[in-house]
């Protein structure tokens, strides 16, 4: 019996994580891929229609502007985060004063929720409320910045609490990696004459690829699941303008009554994740390996 | 109630149980065989629809009937819904929930309904009821719903000293509201206060429809949808006017709530505001009266005509004797002239029944009143589409993502036709 224990006490342990897993993960990925192939509306009905509801949901201009939208997102949000981020943790390792301090305000945003940012950089974006106002009011009577409200910028504005919200977490990342590095390496490079630059371009940057990994499988996520930020901040508007394809498929399943179309937009979404984090998770993984 | 089954069946399956656990279950047990109660499911809880809710469970209370509130916040009722689909799956519906329109009947097809004819037949529901409404309530010639209210969509709320400053009148057609739009502009004010979501700008699309292509082409074009209607010069004349209220509308509107906007109208900031008789409760907050303070006028062109929204509980099929008896008590009280009167003079509605007396209603109800009796006599009483009563929320959806899509680019009429058709036919 004890031995018995010994043996399996690993397994026993996870074996219902591992149960729980494969049906609310896989087993809930697999009910949806079906549901897309039938014509559910309101309820799951399960009348297959073969690929009906893939050709009525690439006809649909609000999800040709939901799947360009997300592009724009994920770009700008990865890029301009990991470069902020790793600017603020390379400044911060620049042993100045009161970094605890400091690092504490840059990461703080990652403790508020969403929702709340969205709230905030709605009231703060708005052309009567915010910093136009506020600029106008300071006297530059000409000022305008009304993002919020153009049907062709608002999606940046979504780009801009994004990376306000993530990039303290991204330099929290960086920094963690950053006291990593062994000082002879960095003593090595300055005595061979290298400068401030080039030791931070070819020796300390190569070494934080590890860094970069975690960070834009993180970022990735973040952007494809962005679904509150987009309630909150934009409400998808100016009419459909700020949709992601979250909110394309939360509105068509929920509120639109076409669970079919809605189970095929989601998959379309975890087809993208996969096309995406594939052949990254691949090559990084194999190179470890060898 | 759960917890009490749970109790008891520890009891028979642990004979020697510690006398404690014996009186608990006992107790619980007790409570679960309560008197009959109904369970609502609602997204009444602003305000003075909680009111109106309360008057109800008050009436019901009355006539020996238990209240189980079952209020799932979220204006338009979406949250309600999802809650509701999963309850109805898992087989514990609850006795009645709010829904309305066209997704009365597909709750009825798929077979969750409970029939109310009995009490409908007894309370003669066909003569209280006029067509246009009972017709909406019944499945299959059966009575599955009771309405609560009418609420009238096509209202110009505006204000009065806004338009006197101005020098301008309060327009009664399309082509008028542009000229004194312009002329409220020059003076300074914001024409039409908006709220840029996407249900408020099918709403003022769906008045200037009714406004310039009249009953006959709404029914046509958005209620049977028939095609040639919607892919024609008709419906480019609407959006040429629709997209010529872009001007009129302030910068700020985008995301804004409907009742930011009625305010703004309350405050002398705008002139007139295109919403549904629910506003009329944001004046009487604001402690306006009507006439002086503000004016209701039907959308321009839509004199006569009426754009209805009827609010209703669907009753869902019981499993035991006493809940359905529940039931049919709540079925009755929702059409007694008590409630009807309270609830409507709450929610600024008028009665969906007849035979009520319009003595405490204000004269904006008495013409809502009166339009509603009229437009139905002249075929130009239409459901409204905004407001999911005319079309499937797929449809509707569909609708609605071309009218905001519209109004919020620089599309061209020819352009949002278009689209409105495309989308259409990819919904049905």
């Amino acid at each position: 019996m004890l031995n018995f224990l010994e043996k399996n006490l690993p397994k026993i342990v996870l074996a219902p994580t591992t149960i729980v897993m494969v049906i609310c993960m896989y087993g809930f990925i697999v009910w949806t891929g079906l549901l897309s192939l039938t014509k559910s509306r309101m309820m799951p009905q399960w009348d297959f229609v073969g690929l009906d509801q893939y050709r009525r949901l690439f006809a649909n201009p609000r999800w040709d502007v939901a799947v360009d939208n997300l592009f724009i997102f994920l770009i700008l949000f990865i890029v301009i985060a990991l470069v902020l981020g790793l600017l603020l943790a390379i400044f911060l390792d620049q042993k100045i004063r009161v970094e605890g301090a400091i690092r504490t305000i840059y990461l703080y945003p990652m403790a508020i929720s969403f929702i709340v940012t969205g709230t905030a950089w709605k009231w703060i974006l708005n052309p009567g409320l915010g910093i136009e106002k506020l600029m106008n009011d300071w006297g530059f009577v000409g000022f305008e910045f009304r993002w919020l409200v153009e049907q062709d910028m608002a999606i940046y504005t979504i780009v801009i609490a994004a990376v306000w919200q993530s990039s303290g977490f991204v330099m929290a990342l960086f920094l963690a990696g950053l006291r990593g590095v062994d000082e002879n390496l960095t003593k090595a490079a300055k005595i061979d004459g290298a400068s401030t630059i080039q030791l931070y371009w070819h020796v300390i940057l190569p070494l934080m690829r590890p860094v970069f990994f975690s960070a834009i499988v993180i970022l990735t996520h973040i952007a494809i699941k962005s679904f509150d930020l987009v309630q909150a901040l934009t409400g998808g508007g100016p009419g459909y303008a700020s949709d992601l394809p979250a909110n394309f498929m939360y509105t068509f399943t929920f509120n639109r009554a076409q669970i079919g179309l809605g189970a095929s937009s989601a998959m379309i979404m975890l087809f993208g994740v996969l096309a995406i984090l594939i052949p990254y998770l691949y090559s990084e993984l194999r190179e470890k390996k060898s | 109630m759960m917890g009490g089954v749970n109790i008891i069946s520890m009891e028979k399956n642990m004979k020697n149980t510690i006398s404690t656990l014996a009186a608990t279950a006992l107790l619980a047990s007790s409570a679960a065989v309560s008197a009959a109660e109904v369970e609502v499911l609602h997204w009444w809880t602003s305000g003075g629809e909680a009111a109106s809710v309360n008057y109800l469970k008050e009436k019901l209370s009355g006539a020996g009937v238990g209240w189980t509130d079952f209020a799932v916040a979220g204006g338009g009722g979406e949250n309600a819904m999802t809650v509701l689909k999963s309850r109805a799956i898992s087989g514990n519906p609850p006795t009645a929930a709010q829904i309305k329109g066209p997704s009365i009947q597909e709750w009825g097809d798929l077979g969750f309904l409970a029939d109310i004819d009995g009490v409908a037949q007894a309370n003669d529901w066909d003569n209280l009821l006029p067509a246009v409404v009972s017709d909406v309530m019944k499945h299959n010639g059966k009575y599955v719903a009771a309405p609560v209210n009418v609420h009238r969509v096509n209202w110009m709320w505006s204000n009065p000293e806004v338009y006197a400053y101005a020098g301008a009148t309060i327009p009664t057609t399309w082509d008028d509201f542009m000229v004194q739009a312009k002329k409220l502009q020059n003076a300074g004010f914001i024409a039409l206060a908006h709220g840029g979501q996407p249900w408020q700008d099918a709403t003022v699309f769906e008045a200037v429809v009714l406004g310039v292509g009249g009953a006959d082409y709404y029914n046509k074009a958005f209620v049977d949808l028939d095609m040639d209607a919607l892919d024609s010069a008709t419906t480019l004349k609407v959006f040429e006017t629709f997209g010529n209220l872009r001007q009129f509308v302030d910068a700020n509107s985008p995301g804004r709530d409907w009742n930011v906007a009625t305010s703004m109208v309350i405050e002398g900031k705008a002139g007139s505001q295109i919403m549904g008789d629910w506003a009329k409760g944001e004046f009487k907050v604001a402690g306006k009266s009507v006439g002086t303070d503000y004016v209701c006028t039907a959308a321009p062109g839509t004199s006569g005509a009426h754009t209805f929204n009827i609010d209703s509980f669907a009753f869902f099929a019981q499993s035991d004797a006493a809940s359905t008896e529940a039931q049919n008590v709540m079925a009755a009280e929702i059409l007694g002239t008590d409630f009807q009167t309270v609830f409507n003079l709450n929610k600024g509605s008028i009665p969906a029944r007849l035979g009520v007396s319009r003595a405490e209603f204000d004269t904006c109800a008495h013409d809502s009143m009166d339009a509603f009796v009229s437009a139905s006599a002249s075929g130009s009483l239409v459901p409204s589409f905004a407001h999911g009563m005319a079309m499937s929320s797929a449809v509707g959806g569909a609708v609605t993502d071309s009218a905001t899509n519209f109004f919020n680019s620089d599309q061209s009429a020819a352009d949002g036709v278009a689209q409105l058709v495309a989308s259409i036919k990819a919904a049905m």
